[in-house]
């Protein structure tokens, strides 16, 4: 019998990536590099990417670059005048990065990091199906680390922004926060581009929030240009912690976002918010997983769509209730307005609840506008694309009106706004 | 004003209004009354330009342009105002803003300034005074949460905001006690100059002792089937339709 050997996709897309030196562990480089060999890009048939293909990011032509860039414009700023770390195309870009951290605050760069430092890397989360986490801990560019000390009140946030510069880059980055008991922080992830082509983020943030601690997380994707992006954050909650997370997409051609949270100790509170306002051919993907460990705790899911145009969205997001988390309270609710006949959302919202005494609720809707409020606002002198974009704006500025940083939520808008004309 | 002939109008396949005629003068209130299903809110909508209607026959010039032919929201601009039957909740957009968005519009539309903040608030605490509207009611979202008296009085505080020239009251009276009544009445007859006009479309004689009429229609059928002086509301109010329709079939 013949055997043909046939070479996988990921193979031949890995061949053009530089494998990381970064000091990680080196059992987790080899157990990522053993389960690659062994794998291919996830297709249409796997049910995490039924409505997400990847074939254009295994056709991907890669090559590192490093940045180069001198300046922001203070406008792509959520924060100015807060400590902000800078990566340009995957790596510290030292010029653009104003880090005078506050009391109680441990930063570094991957790269000037010892492999002791860097020995929890990985440990938040297995990635063993994971094949774009399996890439990222493989061809890790850097990453920063940062440990927020026991009882630390930090009054203001740290800015952490990804700048895409050049075209055809990889940008695989890594983020690692542990945040400390008793202790409370802000911290903004903001990604920005250049209006470049086919340059591939695949971002990891493992994320620990210590016991009683309340840790606050701002995701701001505007990568403008045709680039495409998957990124994950891996959370774990300690007992009597709040973490809060809001992800607004903003702009992004691709845009796949894997949030996991795992609550692991009781009387926790988890906010998850997510606002994502298409247009064009964006194609935009949120999973979601809570998993509720522990008894007494508390999630608020809250995730509003808007696709214009040829846009397509996706929102898949799951709900643990494991049997030891009893008088639990998890509600969830995803909401989209489809604006175009040529708009697309998928959305699946699922519920898992092995405990018998809880209290969750999981909604999921999908229309047009209002034609009658349309019609309403029309009849009182206002045209119909004002009256739609008052409505629209209405109806994601339910997201907005949850983020209590108003800088964070003033730059949505503003972005927002800018794009598609709408006023908050 | 406006003067309407021989309009005839549908939805599907359905004919409503079947050559209906009607003028209204400047400084004029009439009154449309009607059984139910005659297509008195019929033709509110189709002045005010929903599309779920269609226009077959007829036409409508309103200060002598076609209205047919304007969007709704020209027509609006043009100084046509509709008080709904049932005003639509809109959860999110404040009054306020979308009264602002309206206002200036209009303005723009005419060829008029923005108004200043400053002044468009000082026009909402006069104007809402006028209906009782309380304050709060003004800031919040549109009808949202609002009672059946809230809706209808937001609905003639609207109208104080715009000025309208030509309003239509559609069944403004329909779930409002007699208070609230009272108030909604006092707003329209305060707005009242000898440049404007009303029409009131109503199913009760009621809101005409607060309201009073100029002239008094019947419709019956998608037409106007009988015209008076105001003390018809009274005698259709003591008899019922049945002796128009009897008249109607001799």
């Amino acid at each position: 019998m013949n055997q043909t050997v046939q070479v996988s996709k990921l193979h031949t897309f890995s061949e053009q990536l530089k494998p990381t030196n970064i000091a990680l562990s080196e059992e987790l480089v080899k157990t990522a590099g053993d389960q690659l060999s062994e794998m291919d890009f996830p297709t249409t048939r796997v049910e995490d990417w039924k409505y997400t293909r990847v074939t254009k990011i295994s056709n991907l032509e890669l090559s590192e670059k490093n940045g180069k860039a001198t300046r922001l414009a203070t406008d792509s700023l959520v924060k100015q005048d807060v400590p902000t770390i800078v990566f340009e195309n995957g790596f510290v870009n030292h010029t653009l990065s104003t880090v005078q951290l506050p009391h109680g605050v441990f930063m570094k760069a991957f790269s000037d990091c010892t492999a002791e430092e860097l020995n929890q890397v990985g440990t938040l989360h297995s990635s063993s199906d994971q094949v774009f986490s399996l890439l990222n801990v493989k061809y890790l560019q850097d990453g920063i680390l940062m440990t927020i000390e026991d009882n630390v009140q930090l009054e203001e946030p740290i800015q952490f922004i990804q700048l895409i510069t050049e075209n055809n880059v990889p940008a695989f980055t890594r983020l690692f926060i542990s945040v400390g008991k008793n202790s409370k922080a802000e911290f903004i992830h903001l990604f920005l581009g250049a209006n470049t082509s086919d340059a591939f983020t695949n971002h990891v943030s493992e994320i620990k929030v210590g016991p009683n601690a309340n840790f606050t997380f701002q995701k701001l994707q505007n990568e403008n240009g045709t680039n495409f992006h998957i990124s994950r954050e891996v959370v774990l909650q300690k007992s009597d912690s709040t973490f809060t997370i809001n992800t607004m997409i903003l702009d992004g051609a691709f845009v796949r976002n894997d949030l996991n949270i795992a609550v692991d100790g009781s009387n926790c509170t988890t906010n998850l918010n997510g606002a994502y306002v298409l247009k064009n051919n964006q194609h935009v993907d949120n999973h979601t997983v809570v998993d509720h460990k522990k008894p007494h705790c508390e999630s608020n899911e809250l995730y509003k769509g808007v696709m214009d145009e040829k846009s397509t969205a996706v929102f898949n997001g799951k709900v643990f209730v494991r049997q030891d988390a009893q008088k639990i309270n998890a509600f969830q609710s995803n909401g989209n307005v489809l604006l175009s006949d040529d708009a697309t959302i998928n959305s699946k919202p699922e519920l898992e609840i092995y405990a018998d005494d809880v209290k969750c609720s999981h909604g999921s809707t999908t229309g047009q506008l209002d034609d009658e409020a349309v019609f309403y606002l029309q009849a009182r002198g206002i045209s119909k694309e004002s009256a739609k974009n008052l409505l629209v704006s209405a109806f994601v500025g339910e997201v907005l009106e949850k983020i209590e940083d108003e800088d964070v939520a003033n730059y949505s808008a503003k972005i927002l706004n800018q794009r598609f004309g709408w006023e908050y | 004003m406006i003067k309407i002939e021989n309009l005839h109008a549908s939805i599907g396949d359905k004919e409503i209004l079947k050559g209906l005629n009607l003028e209204v003068k400047a400084g004029e209130v009439h009154a449309i009354m009607g059984p139910n299903g005659a297509g008195k809110s019929t033709l509110a909508s189709v002045l005010a330009g929903r599309e779920d209607y269609e226009v077959t026959e007829g036409s409508v010039t309103f200060n002598g342009i076609d209205l047919l032919e304007l969007a709704p929201e020209d027509r609006a601009r043009e100084g046509l105002f509709l008080a709904f039957q049932y005003p639509v909740e809109i959860p999110g957009v404040s009054n306020v803003n979308f009264l602002r968005t309206a206002l200036n519009e209009i303005r723009e539309y005419r060829g008029q300034e923005s108004i200043s903040a400053k002044d468009f608030m000082a026009l909402v605490r006069e104007k809402s005074q006028l209906v009782e509207l309380d304050a709060k009611l003004a800031s919040r979202s549109v009808n949202e949460g609002f009672s059946g008296g809230e809706k209808k009085r937001n609905e003639i505080f609207q109208m104080a905001m715009l000025e309208p020239k030509l309003a239509v009251l559609d069944e403004t009276d329909s779930g409002l006690d007699i208070d609230a009544l009272r108030i909604v009445a006092n707003g329209v007859n305060t707005l009242k100059n000898p440049e404007n006009a009303t029409i009131v479309i109503t199913h009760y004689q009621r809101l005409l002792d607060y309201i009073v009429p100029d002239y008094v229609h019947v419709m019956y059928q998608g037409r106007i089937v009988k015209s008076g002086p105001k003390e018809l509301a009274l005698e259709l109010e003591e008899k019922g339709y049945d002796w128009i329709k009897a008249e109607l079939s001799v």
